[in-house]
């Protein structure tokens, strides 16, 4: 038998303690949001009808099952509000992403074409900001685009404006705050495949007579794709279900799926509800987060 | 032969912009901090008053002595799960259930927190759990262990396996292969991973709101209610600090990271 094989073996033992937490901690609360989805509010503490009791038998479980109800995933599919809040966040999330492809492109560029141990700087000078706080980034823009804050005070001394800007609660000012705290997920991934890349290809198309641009788009950018893809998947899913940013920086006339489920939690107290709208997001996000799994997975399992 | 010029102007320009765009604002924080005026945005001179203001806020203090608290236990379990699950999927060859736990490990790096958040409280509801420290550790736990896998799988995916095959073919049986020999040559991902997970526990607001129970908030929870309220120079002030303690940490275990690969080749700080 090869060593390899030997390691194997109590390698597989460790894995049962994670193992054990996450089936608690992971998947059993979700078999809770679907059992919750599927109860009937009630004015109570907690606020839900308890659907099944285990201890009741087979009896109290086939009755159980008889009075389950899709009622909350009606008014979910129903009601405006929950509509537009889905939409609303696809849409915030596309635009957000796309702006942060076009943004952190051609920094992670610059920094794949840095000299070897510059490129090591500017990682580390890359990742520092996403270790100190997000919500601590958001308030400092709080800070920049509020009335009288720095942003309008510059506006004003430089004569591009009369009067003070309204920034904070505008789409603008969320639009901000999301690119701000996304950027480095962004750009990591890309610089990723981008300093992989060799060089002499981009040499090769150039020599052969291709314009700059040219090079980029037929030589670069394809092959800079797998990038592309971990950095938008990595973007796009949690923008969907953010939920600070546009609580913080965006007006409150138009929320996202996240603000209504906190707000249906917590200001409304209607747990069933909630518990559907978490569902419902997490059908929409299906796809991305496999295709997300997937790309992880291969790039951890083939050990680069 | 034309060669591409290996770093153009625009990357130049490019670099610059992004990096002044990532760090301007938390410039601009950390000297309002200092403001001795009241209007947070006129300057009324250097002035420690709001950091004395914190200090002397009680409830504030509570709450950031609860997330320390809280960042550690969580970031020590988190760490250990975390390697013990990185472990068994880079070395344990097939098992049964792999597919799943991967995926559950997988999953929570990119689920929307509130999602989390939301079917975490539901469990300790369920449960009769009191909600308070316990209840937010597990939680951070949860989330933070993933973060750290991955970490110190993609350290366990690039090392050169021949290193504990020969300490087994020396004699070690595999359990002391992996302590004497494999060990050692992640130590720099496992810290790397404690600082990402402490760090992203301190950090933490959304699942939190959900996990804790009334009075004990920890300090994004209290910064939050506060910034609804509009922007106060106290909490400019407690921002520079966690940004101070933030760094400290980032700086010791760059270190600890440099003496330990010192040997070896080093790890990113992610």
């Amino acid at each position: 038998m090869s060593a390899r094989r030997i390691f194997a073996r109590p390698a597989r033992f460790a894995a049962i303690a994670p193992y054990v937490w996450m089936v608690l901690f992971f998947l059993v609360p979700f078999a809770f949001v679907l059992k919750i989805s599927l109860s009937q509010t009630a004015i109570a503490q907690p606020p839900y009808e308890p659907v099944f009791d285990l201890a009741a038998g087979w009896g109290a479980l086939k009755a159980a099952f008889a009075a389950l109800s899709v009622d909350n995933f009606r008014l979910i599919g129903s009601d405006d509000i929950y509509v537009f809040a889905y939409v609303r966040s696809l849409t915030v999330a596309s635009a957000a992403t796309a702006l942060l492809l076009l943004i952190g492109y051609p920094i992670a560029y610059g920094m794949a074409r840095l000299p070897k141990n510059w490129q090591a700087v500017a990682m580390v000078l890359v990742i520092v900001p996403f270790w100190t706080s997000f919500l601590i980034r958001i308030y400092a823009w709080i800070n920049i685009l509020q009335h009288d804050g720095l942003l309008n005070q510059i506006l004003l001394a430089l004569h591009l404006v009369g009067q003070p800007v309204v920034w904070l609660s505008t789409d603008t000012a969320m639009y901000i705050g999301i690119v701000y705290s996304y950027l480095p997920f962004m750009i990591l991934p890309l610089y990723a495949t981008l300093a992989k890349m060799e060089p002499a290809l981009e040499e090769a198309a150039s020599d052969l007579g291709a314009p700059p641009w040219q090079v980029f788009w037929l030589v670069t950018f394809p092959l800079s794709l797998p990038g592309v893809g971990a950095g938008v998947l990595l973007c796009f899913i949690p923008i969907v279900g953010e939920f600070v940013i546009p609580d913080l920086l965006a007006g409150s006339n138009s929320l996202m799926i996240g603000q209504t489920l906190w707000l249906e939690f917590f200001t409304n107290k209607d747990w069933p509800v909630a518990s559907a709208a978490a569902i419902v997001l997490l059908v929409v996000l299906l796809l991305p987060l496999l295709l997300y799994e997937r790309l992880q997975k291969r790039q951890l399992e083939q050990g680069r | 032969m034309r060669k591409i010029a290996r770093l153009s102007r625009f990357n130049v320009a490019s670099l610059a912009l992004g990096l002044a765009f990532l760090y301007l604002p938390i410039l601009i924080l950390v000297i309002y901090s200092f403001n001795a005026s009241r209007l947070v945005t006129v300057w009324g001179g250097w002035s420690l008053r709001w950091y004395h203001e914190f200090f002397n806020d009680r409830a504030m203090i509570e709450a950031a002595w609860m997330s320390l608290r809280v960042a550690v236990s969580s970031a020590t379990i988190a760490t250990l799960l975390g390697t013990l699950a990185a472990v068994a999927l880079s070395r344990g060859e097939r098992f049964r259930g792999r597919t799943l736990f991967s995926g559950m490990l997988y999953a929570p790096l990119v689920m929307p927190e509130v999602i989390t958040g939301l079917s975490l409280l539901l469990l300790f509801v369920a449960l009769n759990a009191e909600r308070g420290f316990w209840t937010v550790t597990i939680a951070h736990t949860t989330l933070t262990m993933c973060f750290v896998a991955v970490v110190v799988q993609s350290r366990l995916g690039s090392l050169d396996r021949s290193l504990e095959e020969a300490a087994m073919d020396l004699g070690c049986d595999p359990v002391r292969a992996f302590l004497s020999v494999t060990l050692p040559l992640i130590a720099p991902a496992i810290v790397a991973g404690w600082m990402l997970a402490f760090t992203l526990s301190l950090d933490d607001l959304v699942i939190a709101s959900f996990t804790t129970g009334p009075g004990s908030a920890t300090l994004p929870i209290r910064i939050y209610s506060e910034v609804r309220l509009g922007v106060k120079p106290e909490i400019n002030a407690i921002c520079t600090l966690v940004i101070a303690l933030i760094a400290v940490v980032i700086v010791i275990a760059s270190l600890a990271s440099k003496l330990s690969s010192s040997q070896g080749e080093s790890v990113a700080p992610l």
